[in-house]
């Protein structure tokens, strides 16, 4: 029988068709996946099924009953639980205390709370789905393969019979994603009907048993996942044939060292360091991926050498210059570009306009400005050629950044990081949660720096982008370099190794 | 079924229907209020705006009140606009007229007109003094400066209490008379401020230098660099400080220019209106708390503040002015309270848009239940 039926699901916004007719179908027990590139419709979707949204037309059906949900408690409430990209937790919480927000049923029954039952329950829940996490831990000291734990955990709290997934490998590493891809195996197995959310072919392949296709909001196809292809399935997608992790090769040697780290040490979160004495070279032309777990430095060492984290020991260089660590200024004004992880709450501040946040660090700029006034003009102007030279869709400058979609929203920070011509360029998981094309794109435009001479430390945790984007990868474990390896000698299993710190044993 | 979904898009004629909206609705249910209470509403309501706007002397009154109230509004609206919430423009004032009157004492009649920008300096840096305390323990120990803006209000009301009511300061009148009453030393001549006349409407020194300040406001937060790293942290912390943004320094900042005007308009009620450091007076008034709802309903935008600001005022001139028997006294109160409650509610209306649909919801909620 199938669990979830959408019938001609329609959802309008002002100007825009989201979902156009959508009918989609979920069996019992079945992974199902839904693919589709940024802006196809697969969001509206989901939150129309999560009850955050309602459809102008269509029909949900839940397990064949005709339901109508008029709010989020009510789709939680009739089994459907969502894990979203970007999480819904509470950073200063305990695990146990975000699992147990909000239910109604099981130990949110009573007016009291009971902290050790929940944490039991929740312990109990991690260990049958192969969900390590330490409930007592607090969500901010967590990674974000930890916190997606937490999420998966929150569903199968209350019990979700049906829950989707939003791009949840975005922030796992290979191996994080097989054990997702197991645990996502054994709730199907139990007759949980999983829909899974992703842009990432070969994933979708690996663990879907059938895969709907959205495009600009309609339902392209819905296939068998043993019948398609890669190939086939980036077909229906984008209308077109794409090969996203080609192997981007260098021209020219590269030259000088313009990023080194000696014996560098930072502190993490939770209090102990999270670097424990990394050395590494950039040099000018050059690309080096760093490779790792979620959580073992690959923050801490992007947001060292920005200005972001205050360096304890050891040097930080930028084209020959020691920097005094802990100061944004000083890192930009050496030459120091940044695309953070997160790019709607540190990128760019979401509630100003594009052209504002084009010029963010550029405002105080000579050409920008004149003393302490600004040039509102030549700011307005400056904006409208970057838009136009990286294809930032938006009707105008003066939209604020919050209304932009993620792959448009990373071409903001993009075009203000490279146009502030940069000596040394700090990017980190800067495809995250970004479709095919969008994925190329940026792509194209990290190559395109390397090949202008810049230094490019390619932070990520989507192992495919790093071989083929790199010209050596060094691999992070705990904070330190487990190994270091020439892009050309490099295997997805000999660094899955290195991540998983079985280098030295 | 009633349901609030976000608005992508918040359309510009918003940002002025809403207030508006939200004092008609105000008015509205005030209305309902003297009903309630056996008065008749139209009557009343319309003898409140008769008071407050018809006629010359009504006007001039309604400036009178408007003034302090400019000034407290742009003291809250600077803050705000940074998500920076100094609630404390009251203790900010007191501690600007407590300057002010010492700088018009100290200056007597010597140095003629030498006085009104003494004062006017020392009333704002008495003002932005006060509110540094809450800035630098924003800036350096993160305290929360509602908690820390808020107390200090308690604490410059008593030190202005103490200036004149129990001890010998330099502000208080020591004469015969003074030492039976106690009251602060009337101000020399060229401490009282001039003021432009306008086709019989007095217009006080301290509106027009409101209104200047307001220009200068809104200039600084357009068309400055400092104003748009400001508003940058306004809007999201973390990425002013991946900007390489010096977040303690516009803290300090923005503190001290909200409590320089909030000084000066302390400073204003000296040399407007008071020409004696008057604590009863001040403290009874609160304008300072009065600021935070004309910041709210002009959106912190510093003209609507001006605009504003007058509005208001002419409900509290009339307030006064009204009190009896047959007034409720309290009325006033209760139409700015709704006024405010309106505002805030009409927030929503601004973010959100309401949806009305008649379909029933069943399926999971009937199931639940």
């Amino acid at each position: 029988m199938p669990a979830v039926t959408l019938r001609g699901i329609t959802k309008r916004f002002p100007g825009v068709v989201a979902n156009d007719g959508v009918d989609f179908e979920a069996s019992e027990g079945e992974v199902h996946a839904l693919l589709g590139e940024n802006g196809a419709g697969k969001s509206t979707l989901s939150n129309i099924l999560t009850g955050l949204y309602r459809p102008d037309e269509g029909d949900i059906e839940l397990y064949g009953e005709r339901v109508e949900f008029a709010s989020p408690r009510d789709a939680l409430d009739a089994g459907i639980g969502m894990v979203h990209q970007h999480f819904r937790l509470v950073e200063p919480f305990t695990v146990a205390e975000n699992v147990a927000l909000g239910d109604h049923r099981a130990e949110g029954r009573t007016f009291l709370m009971h902290p050790r039952r929940i944490e039991e329950h929740v312990a109990e829940l991690s260990d049958r789905y192969g969900l390590a996490v330490d409930p007592r831990a607090r969500i901010w000291q967590l990674s974000l393969g930890e916190q997606q734990r937490v999420e998966i955990l929150k569903a199968l709290y209350r019990e979700a019979k049906i829950l989707i997934l939003d791009e949840p490998t975005a922030v796992l590493t290979p191996q994080e994603a097989e054990d997702l891809f197991a645990t996502v195996r054994g709730m199907a197995d139990e007759g949980r009907t999983i829909i899974f959310i992703s842009h990432k072919l070969h994933e979708v392949k690996a663990v879907a048993d059938r895969v709907t296709v959205l495009r600009r909001g309609q339902t392209v196809a819905t296939v068998a996942a043993a019948d398609a292809t890669l190939r086939s399935l980036a077909a229906l997608m984008v209308g077109r044939e794409i090969d996203v992790n080609r192997r981007r090769t260098r021209t020219d040697e590269p030259g000088e060292a313009m990023l080194e780290l000696d014996d560098v040490w930072a502190m993490g979160d939770r209090g102990l360091p999270g670097l424990r004495g990394v050395t590494l070279r950039v040099r000018a032309g050059e690309t080096v991926g760093i490779a790792g777990v979620a959580g073992n430095g690959q923050r801490e060492l992007a947001e060292t050498v920005t200005g972001l984290r205050p360096i304890e020991r050891g040097v930080v260089r930028v084209a020959g210059g020691a920097l005094r660590g802990g100061s944004a200024r000083e890192a930009i004004r050496a030459g120091v570009a940044h695309v953070p992880e997160d790019r709607l709450g540190t990128g760019v501040a979401p509630g100003l306009s594009i052209g504002s946040n084009l010029v963010l660090k550029s405002h105080r700029d000579g050409s920008l400005a004149s003393g302490p006034l600004i040039r509102l003009r030549r700011i307005r102007d400056r904006a409208a050629a970057l838009m136009k030279l990286y294809d930032i869709r938006a009707s105008g400058p003066g939209v604020p950044a919050r209304q932009l979609s993620g792959g448009n929203l990373q071409k903001v920070v993009l075009a203000r990081e490279f146009s502030s011509d940069p000596r040394v360029l700090v990017a980190a998981s800067p495809t995250r949660g970004l479709d095919v094309a969008a994925i190329e794109t940026v792509h194209d435009y990290l190559h395109r720096a390397a090949t202008d001479g810049v230094a490019v430390l390619l932070i990520s945790e989507d192992l495919d982008e790093v071989l083929a984007l790199s010209d050596r990868i060094v691999v992070l474990y705990e904070g330190a370099v487990a190994g270091e390896v020439e892009a050309a000698d490099a295997t997805p299993e000999g660094i899955g190794l290195l991540m998983a710190g079985g280098a030295g044993s | 079924m009633i349901r609030f979904e976000r608005r992508l898009e918040q359309p510009r004629w918003l940002n002025v229907a809403v207030p508006v909206g939200s004092i008609v609705v105000a008015f509205l249910l005030s209305a309902i209020v003297l009903a309630i209470t056996g008065h008749a509403p139209v009557h009343t309501l319309r003898r409140l705006l008769t008071a407050a706007f018809a006629g010359r002397t009504q006007l001039n009154n309604t400036l009178v009140t408007g003034t302090p109230l400019l000034f407290t509004g742009l003291c809250a609206a600077v803050a705000f606009r940074m998500g920076l919430f100094n609630i404390g423009g009251e203790g900010q004032l007191y501690a600007g007229a407590i300057g002010g009157a010492a700088a018009g004492l100290l200056l007597g009649n010597h140095t003629g007109w030498l006085s009104v920008p003494a004062m006017i300096v020392a009333g704002g840096a008495f003002g932005a003094a006060l509110a540094l305390v809450p800035g630098v323990l924003k800036a350096f120990f993160s305290t929360n400066e509602i908690i820390t803006s808020l107390m200090l209000n308690y604490v410059a009301a008593l030190v202005l209490d103490y200036v004149i009511f129990d001890s010998q300061s330099y502000w208080r009148d020591t004469s015969p008379t003074g030492k039976v009453f106690p009251q602060g030393k009337i101000l020399p001549g060229p401490a009282s401020w001039p003021a432009a006349h306008l086709g019989g409407l007095v217009l006080p020194f301290g509106l027009l230098l409101g209104i200047v300040l307001a220009g200068f406001l809104w200039v600084l937060y357009e068309r400055t660099r400092f104003g748009f790293e400001v508003q940058v942290i306004g809007d999201s912390p973390r990425a002013a400080r991946y900007a390489g943004m010096r977040t303690r320094r516009k803290i300090l900042a923005v503190m001290a220019i909200s409590g320089a005007i909030a000084g000066i308009g302390g400073a204003s009620q000296d040399g407007d209106f008071r020409h004696v450091l008057d604590p009863r007076g001040l403290t009874a008034a609160g304008f300072g708390y009065a600021g935070i709802v004309v910041a709210a309903l002009a959106r912190y935008n510093p003209f609507a503040v001006c605009l504003i600001a007058v509005l208001l005022g002419g409900l509290q001139n009339a307030g006064y002015t009204l009190q009896g028997a047959d007034f409720p006294s309290g009325l006033v109160g209760v139409m700015q309270g709704l006024i405010l409650f309106c505002a805030l509610g009409g927030e929503l209306l601004v973010r959100y848009r309401v949806r009305v649909s008649r379909r029933s919801v069943r399926g999971a909620t009937e199931a639940s239940a």
